[in-house]
Parts: structure tokens; sequence; C-alpha cells
């Protein structure tokens, strides 16, 4: 199943400032819906977002009922070398997901 | 005008059946609903990298390339790269099928390949398999313009989703055409009213906050007028959507679109 | 201009004050206990330091379709360097039922002060972003978005 689509530039030059998309598939139950009968529908929500560039963390963040559904975090970084750029959400419920991507950099 | 034996009946019959009941939106009036969305909501649906449909593509493909049910087939076994076998499927259903003598929809159209091609268990509508398969196939009819097929065989069905258009229904006693033909752009209730053309299914809708098919969207407008939904899959559902189809003739495909 | 973080915090209340009573949505009880919600967040990344007007950016559009998915930007003006960026950028809202919406830690490595997501708004009112930098002032800018809702709903089917 496809969990995440992560965009990230294939190549950039050396001190380049790129642009990263990332677009998560979770439903983020906030855990104040009701259902029709008056049942609290219990929280489900990613909780943390963290990007790391060939080991070492970029980004990170931390995660609300507040976001929508599938949420859509984009961010910058410099690009410094060739490598990977990995992306690991976790929530509640033990869920963990990441993803890679890869860069040239000349 | 025209030579041919009982001409003029056709041609009363071809006047009845394509000009438009004094209600119908004018073909060159058409809008998709597109065209009624905030700028941002249609920045969600033009960029692939944000659009969440993407999300229900991308498993649809993989899923198309997944060996299934007691035959071992993968829909690509039979149907190779759907970027060329599927372009222009979404397009014109639904379509006539032979066997069952009348018009399936799309994503009975997959049911009935995986349940009798690929011998596994029908897929669930509104489940995640079916809804991932139809808008990858969906997908590949991007830009094209919106062609179902009308002619003698389907013709009655079309006109029995006509009716039902035009039918005044539900506790509110409304007809769909009541709101989407004489009052579109008008406000409902803070938002406007769109022509309800189905050119962007499966859809992912704001309001659902994921992906869901024609029929789901058609079942809110059901509750949305306190009548009775069909379930999914009804003969009836699937002649509307002919209907709506035929209505929506050559407009631009957009599946998967983003609605509020 | 600097405005101590009493004198934001009471702006903050009085545009939350005249939006309450030019769109009297909220139950007046609930709307307070999600205003001292949002001043204890606050209070919890800002402590006493005060917090200017100024800097950050925050991009949404002044009415939206739904409120369930609302395309938020921040952007913050900041070298980004060892010695002089944005260490976090945070996102609050008054009207939902809980004021936190997302967090985020940059570093000079970012190369921009620049996030960008979806949010959801329960209702019309205001969002608050707040950019934390690297000498330890904190800078804000807030918009007001009209939330908007759907027809033909799900709801009334059990």
């Amino acid at each position: 199943m496809v969990n995440a689509i992560v965009n990230v530039p294939a190549q950039a030059k050396r001190g380049e400032v790129i642009e990263i998309r990332t677009l998560a598939r979770h439903v983020m139950e906030t855990g104040f819906r009701r259902t029709q009968l008056g049942e609290l529908i219990p929280r489900d929500i990613l909780t943390s977002f963290v990007c790391t560039y060939n080991g070492t963390e970029i980004f990170r963040a931390e995660l609300h009922p507040a976001l929508a559904a599938n949420p859509l975090l984009t961010f910058t970084t410099v690009a410094t070398e060739t490598g990977t750029i990995a992306f690991r959400w976790t929530g509640d419920n033990g869920f963990a997901v990441t993803e890679t991507a890869t860069i040239t950099v000349t | 005008m025209s030579a041919r034996p009982g001409g003029w009946l056709a041609a009363v019959a071809c006047i009845l059946l394509s000009c438009p009941v004094t209600a119908e939106i004018p073909l060159a009036e058409r809008r998709s609903g597109y065209e009624f969305m905030g700028r941002e909501t249609r920045a969600m649906q033009d960029d692939d990298v944000v659009n969440p449909g993407m999300l229900w593509v991308l498993d649809g493909e993989a899923l198309w390339n997944r060996k299934s049910g007691a035959a071992g087939r993968a829909c690509a076994d039979c149907h190779g790269h759907a970027r060329a076998s599927m372009k222009g499927v979404a397009a014109r259903h639904p379509a006539f099928d032979a066997a069952r003598g009348r018009p399936v929809n799309l994503e009975q159209r997959i049911n009935l390949c995986h349940t009798e091609r690929q011998g596994a268990a029908a897929l669930a509508f509104e489940g995640r398999e079916l809804l991932a398969l139809t808008a990858y196939v969906a997908r590949q009819s991007r830009g094209m313009p919106v062609a179902p097929v009308i002619d003698e065989r389907t013709k009655p069905f079309l006109e029995a989703g006509r009716e039902a258009f035009f039918r005044r229904q539900g506790q509110l006693n409304l007809a769909c055409t009541q709101c989407h033909d004489e009052r579109w752009g008008k406000k409902l209730a803070g938002s406007q009213i769109p022509q309800a053309h189905p050119t962007g299914y499966p859809l992912y809708r704001l309001e659902w906050q994921g992906l869901g098919s024609l029929q789901r969207r058609l079942r809110n407008c059901f509750i949305g007028v306190r009548a009775e939904p069909y379930a999914y899959g009804a003969p009836e559902f699937v002649e509307l959507e002919l209907y709506l189809m035929w209505r929506a003739r050559g407009m631009k495909l957009e599946a998967p679109a983003v609605r509020p | 201009m600097t405005t101590t973080r009493r004198q934001f915090l009471l702006l903050a209340g009085a545009s939350i004050g005249a939006a309450t009573t030019a769109r009297a949505q909220l139950d007046p009880n609930v709307a307070a206990q999600r205003k001292a919600a949002l001043d204890a967040a606050l209070r919890k990344v800002v402590g006493d330091a005060p917090v200017r007007r100024g800097r950050v950016k925050l991009d949404l559009p002044p009415l939206i379709d739904n409120g369930n998915s609302v395309p938020l930007a921040v952007a913050v003006e900041s070298p980004m360097t060892a010695a002089d960026h944005v260490r976090a950028i945070h996102v609050f809202t008054e009207k939902n039922p809980q004021p936190n919406v997302v967090s985020a830690h940059l570093g000079p490595r970012a190369g921009r002060a620049r996030l960008a997501t979806r949010i959801r708004l329960a209702d019309t009112g205001t969002v608050i972003a707040i950019a934390q930098m690297s000498d330890g002032s904190f800078w804000s800018d807030s918009a007001e978005v009209v939330v908007t809702l759907s027809a033909c709903l799900e709801e009334g089917l059990i």
C-alpha cells in the first residue's frame, strides 16, 4: 500500500535550497468526532514527522489533530551532498512509516 | 428532411431526445465543478504531488500489477500497460454490457473482470481496493472528452436516468434539475451550487477527507433532499450515472479531481 | 513595534472578541474555554518572553470552501545562518477544540524558514503563527479565515 508520496528534486547544485514536499496517507482522526449514535470516535493521528539527510536530522515536526487528513508537509533544505533523504512518520496506535528519496548533488 | 422511411418519426424522436427540455443547461454554458471551487482547492487538484487522490492512483497501479484470484492473473497480464489499454475507458462508462443486457459503470466493469476473468471474490463498493483500481483506470482518461456511447441499446437506460434527474423525490420533494439546471451558481447554505457534472470521479472530497465514487456522492445528494438512497450498484444509480455522463458529453475528464 | 506578551495577548483577545460579536457562532462558555486553552498553549511555547509582530508571514485564504482542508503557508525572514536562524515555527488556532496545529523545528540546514501544510478549521476565526529565533526572540503573524461548509453531506444515515 502506498503510504506516502515524497517529492525531492533528483538533482541539485551544492548549496542550492531545494523544496521537499511530502504527502502521507493517514485519516488523522481527531478524537473529537462522534458517531451518529453519539459515541466518541477514538483519536488516531500522526504525531511526529522527522526528515534526515544522510542520517542528520534536517527537519522535525510535531503534528496535532488540527492537521488535515492525508497531511501535506512542505519545507526546504540546503542540498549539501549526494545521498539519501529519509522521512519517518509516527503516530497513535504504534503507527510508523518510512520513505526515502535519493538526491545527486553536483 | 431525411429520405429514409420513417424519417420524420426518427427526426421527432431525435428532437425529443437531444433537444434540451426547457431547464437543461445549453451545451456551451456547461461548466465543471472545478470552476466553482476556490483557487486553493483548484491548486490541490492541478498538482499531482499535492493531490491526495494520487495516493489511491498509486495504490491502484500496484493492484493493477498484482496477481489475484483462482486464475492467478493480474490486470496487467491481459491489459498490459494501463496507460495505453485503459485510455478512454473511464470516459465512455457507464457502458453497455451485452451479457447482462444493461449498462454497467466502471466499478462494476472492474468487478466483473475481477470475478469472471481473475476468479477472485468481488471487491466491495467504496472499499480501498476498488477505489484504487477505479482511480488508476480513470486517471488514464484524464483530459479526454466524456463520451458515453448512446445507441438503441443504451437509449432506454439513458431515458430512465433522465426521468430520475427530473423527478421530485424525498421529504424536500426536490428534483436534481431544480438545483443543478435551474439554480446552478446560486448559493445553498453558503456554498455555490455546481452544475453536477461527474467529470472528476472518483474524486477526493474534502468533506469525506478521502476518495469516493460518483455513487457515494449521489447518495449524499439523496440524503440532502431527505430521500432514501439506493444501495451501491443499484441499476437506478447506473442509469442516473449514464444520464449525467451524457449530460456532460464533451467536457474534459479530470479524475482524480478534488472537490469541497 | 514592540509589544509585550501581555499586550499581544490583549490584542489577540480583542480581535477574537470582535470576531465573536461579529459572528457569534460558538457558545460563549465554549469560546472562553478555547481562548483559555489558546493562552495556555501560547504560554507553554513563549513563556514570559515578549512576542513581536513582524518578520513572519502567514498565508491563508480569506475564505475557504471547506474547513477540513485549509492550505497554510508560513515564511519567516531570516538569513538562516548558524548565528541567526529560525529554531521553530508554531501554529495555533483560536476556535478549534484544541489550539495546537503544528510545530516545526528548523535550523541553519533549512536554507529558508518556510513551511506549508493543510489544516483543519472548525470555525471562522484567527490562526496565529509564532517563530522562535535562535537568539531567543519570538515573532508572530495572524490571519483571519472565513470557513464555509459544503452542502449535501453524509449525515442523516445511521
